[in-house]
């Protein structure tokens, strides 16, 4: 049984909620620069709008969701409760207010800066600070994560941490030391110039801070779902998990090679000297090695589950696996979603091939593939699979879920595929405007007015979500057995030591970080006369 | 919790993982600070060490090359918002007895007339920009050059002093109101012109205000900012907005500014 299932349930509910809402404002954002839209006549709108989707969808949503997953696994994995419950509402606490703080400015229209903040552009301060104590509630979190496991290693010695627990941790420690970037971007550079102290601003330095946290923020979002693909699926469609030694490679493997990346998303950015551009990249290839490793780890659990319900042949077991459950279904999906997104990824981290498409809409069709597709359809999951044993109602029918997940993935892939297109075209990301009426833009007219209409179907599918989650508070009380996770095919007895801790692992996170980021940030760093003056938005004027 | 002795060479892992991730490291920092540099064409490294600092972005010497210089006057005017706050009774004073001189195009209460244009409450930084420029041979005008030629830096804060303190004409006198067209208030984004009033509506110092200006005279001008003959916009913004409107664009703007005051 799980203990804090109000800790847990408020951190859903409030993440659920934003997403709700931000949801909304994505489908008006993509109606309007489509052509049944005329202009909105003032840009301005827009860029309110995108500022405070990518917040609560980058920012508040995914955060939350770790987080509330991370205290139900300690919990569920560890079997004993919480420590520090007190200190985790306080965390929540935080990120409601940051959430708060941040949101006002951006309604007010004094902070349409975008989530990515791209300095010189300087927004209201509370914007900043809001998303500030956003970050530092989920620090909270990240400290929980590693007591929790620490005391319960002191109550348990020599034993394998539990493989939920384990990639929790790895989750967890990933976001602290990603999150650095920003936050040395916000404090060093932007909140100094946003509180009036200075009024020039080095974007150049800025934009290589952030870049540390932007692409290693995609794996914190992502690994919740990996949590899920190896220790919710395969107990969930009635198999074991094909390797627990495999699972915990991939989680470490996350924490080694995710974080020192970034620079792929420099690759126009002059300030960054070429070679580490290419450094960067060959890290980012790396990383296709712990998701090609999940991929064939959890197709072989499938495969075993799929043997298990009778399945016979080479491809007779898949026809076996149980397509009626929810998360068979949306792990399918998902991995779906990922394969593209992922080939899609691998042009986006090739020096070469990025000149086509960087900053075009093919950028946004890819990370909301991955992001708002692969990763968020695990996020219904995850949801739908604990929502019982927070609760204590069951739900009565899978009909409706198997709908809505339907629905995300035929409307996820109808949103990103025409964005693939028309940025291969050469469609510009980030514009209010397109003029559907000029012959150059003309053939760009019909993927992006069926782009918008998958739009709604995702709207349609996030109301059924809600109302799905909602009405099952209005259920018939069960009494809910205990949350289990994945069984491994062989069960660990004994972990080498390496895979036990992350001692070694943050050891190479952090000396990766200072070869591939030290260079470029001491030299900008003391590099003088680069500074340019801020352009603040929405001053009154 | 036995996780010291991971930091061992006698454990497997940790040589395994940290041979393998400085390999990775050494084998992609060789090629990219050493092998690409020398493998791109037109880029020749004068020595490994050249190679290196210029693929770790380290700025190279400049080019001693002479830089590009303009076949025409540049604008001198260095205007900032604030500058020309505040100014006193007596340089207002002085202003309009130099403003008499001018009164024959501008006429003498400064509303101008078709091809001159009107300068009574228009900011102070254009007027001194204008000014200065017709001096220094920036903007040519025959007719403007002579008369601004013999006057002092002080004479031209004084007179820009007494057009701005002289009251705007009565909305009224000048016809009613209209919505402003789409150039004016949101530009043409597709053709990257912004809307007029980004910088014409004392956002911008030095940019004049337009409402109420002559149509003919407003009209001359974008023509002449288009095809080059004026050039005394900082960076060309003026002479790249104009270059990119459409004739009918033109007509509209100038005819919505010439209605209004």
């Amino acid at each position: 049984m799980l203990s804090s299932r109000r800790l847990i349930l408020a951190h859903f509910w409030l993440a659920f909620a934003v997403f709700g809402l931000a949801i909304l404002l994505g489908a008006w954002q993509m109606w309007v620069r489509s052509p049944f839209s005329g202009w909105i006549s003032n840009p301005e709108w827009y860029y309110r709008s995108v500022t405070e989707h990518g917040t609560v969808m980058g920012y508040v949503f995914p955060t939350l969701v770790a987080m509330g997953f991370g205290y139900a696994i300690s919990e569920a994995a560890l079997k004993r409760p919480l420590i520090g419950a007190s200190w985790a509402w306080i965390g929540f606490g935080l990120v409601l207010i940051g959430a708060v703080m941040a949101t006002v400015p951006v309604a007010l229209g004094r902070a349409s800066v975008l989530y990515t903040f791209y300095p010189p552009l300087i927004g209201s301060a509370y914007y900043y600070l809001g998303v500030v104590l956003v970050v530092v509630g989920s620090w909270i979190w990240v400290a929980l994560m590693s007591i929790n496991l620490w005391a319960w290693k002191r109550d348990h010695p020599g034993e394998p941490v539990p493989l939920a627990m384990f990639a929790n941790v790895a989750g967890s420690l990933l976001w602290g030391w990603t999150a650095v970037g920003a936050a040395l971007e916000l404090i060093l550079q932007i909140l100094p110039v946003a509180l009036g102290l200075r009024s020039t601003i080095d974007a150049g330095l800025a934009r290589v801070f952030f870049s540390w946290t932007l692409h290693a923020i995609v794996y914190f979002w992502l690994m919740p779902s990996y949590i899920a693909f190896y220790t919710i699926f395969p107990r969930a469609i009635g198999g074991k998990l094909f390797s627990d030694t495999m699972a915990r490679i991939s989680f470490v493997l996350f924490l080694v090679v995710a974080m020192p990346i970034g620079a792929h998303h420099l690759f126009a950015d002059p300030e960054v000297g070429s070679g580490f551009k290419f450094l960067h990249s060959v890290f980012t290839a790396a990383v296709s090695v712990p998701t090609l490793l999940t991929v064939f780890t959890i197709c072989a659990s499938a495969e075993i589950a799929g043997r298990l319900r009778g399945g016979r042949g080479a491809f007779g077991w898949i026809a076996a696996l149980p397509w009626q459950n929810p998360l068979m279904l949306a792990v399918a999906f998902s991995f779906v979603m990922l394969g593209f997104g992922g080939a899609g990824g691998l042009i986006n981290m090739s020096y070469q091939l990025n000149s086509s498409i960087h900053n075009t809409q093919w950028v946004t069709g890819h990370f909301h593939l991955i992001f708002a597709g692969a990763i968020v359809i695990m996020y219904f999951v995850i949801a739908y699979d604990l929502w019982p044993h927070l609760t204590g109602r069951a739900f009565a029918d899978f009909g409706l879920m198997r709908v809505q997940l339907w629905l995300w993935f035929v409307g996820m892939i109808v949103v990103t595929f025409p964005w693939h297109y028309v940025g291969i075209l050469g469609m510009p990301r980030r514009m209010a405007y397109y003029d559907y009426a000029d012959p150059q833009l003309a053939s760009e007219g019909l993927p992006v007015a069926l782009s918008a209409l998958g739009g709604l179907v995702l709207v349609a599918s996030a109301a059924l979500f809600l109302f799905i989650l909602a009405s099952n508070q209005r259920g018939s009380r069960t009494a809910p057995d205990e949350y289990r996770f994945s069984v491994a095919v062989h069960p660990p007895t004994s972990v080498p030591v390496a895979l036990n801790g992350f001692a070694l692992w943050l050891a190479l996170m952090v000396g990766l970080t200072i070869i591939n980021y030290g260079p470029p940030i001491v030299q900008l760093w003391a590099f003088d006369g680069v500074a340019v003056p801020a352009v603040y938005v929405g001053v009154e004027r | 919790m036995s996780e010291e002795s991971v930091f061992s060479r006698k454990d497997p892992w940790f040589t395994a993982s940290v041979g393998l991730t400085a390999a990775i490291a050494v084998v992609a920092a060789i090629v990219g600070f050493v092998w690409l540099p020398y493998a791109q064409p037109g880029l020749r490294p004068s020595s490994l060490w050249d190679a290196i600092c210029g693929a770790a972005g380290v700025p190279r010497a400049r080019s001693n090359a002479a830089p590009v210089s303009a076949d025409f006057v540049t604008s001198k005017a260095i205007v900032t918002s604030g500058m020309f706050d505040h100014p006193s009774a007596s340089s207002i004073g002085h202003g309009a007895t130099l403003a008499l001189q001018c009164a024959a195009c501008h006429g003498a209460d400064g509303a101008g007339k078709a091809d001159a244009p009107g300068l009574a409450g228009q900011y102070t930084g254009a007027l001194y920009k204008e000014l200065k420029d017709f001096k220094d041979g920036a903007r040519s005008s025959s007719v403007m050059a002579p008369l601004a030629a013999v006057l002092s830096d002080s004479d031209m804060r004084d007179l820009a002093a007494y057009y701005a303190y002289l009251p705007r004409m009565n909305e009224a006198e000048v016809g009613t109101k209209r919505a402003a067209p789409h150039i004016v208030r949101y530009g043409s984004p597709l053709h990257n012109i912004p809307a007029c009033g980004s910088c014409h509506d004392g956002l911008m110092a030095g940019a004049p205000w337009l409402k109420g200006q002559p149509s003919v005279y407003l009209e001359a001008q974008l023509a002449a900012f288009a095809n080059g003959g004026r050039h005394n916009d900082i960076d060309e913004q003026m002479r790249n907005v104009a270059r990119r409107m459409t004739a009918a664009e033109i007509d509209e703007a100038a005819h919505y500014y010439g209605t209004q005051k």
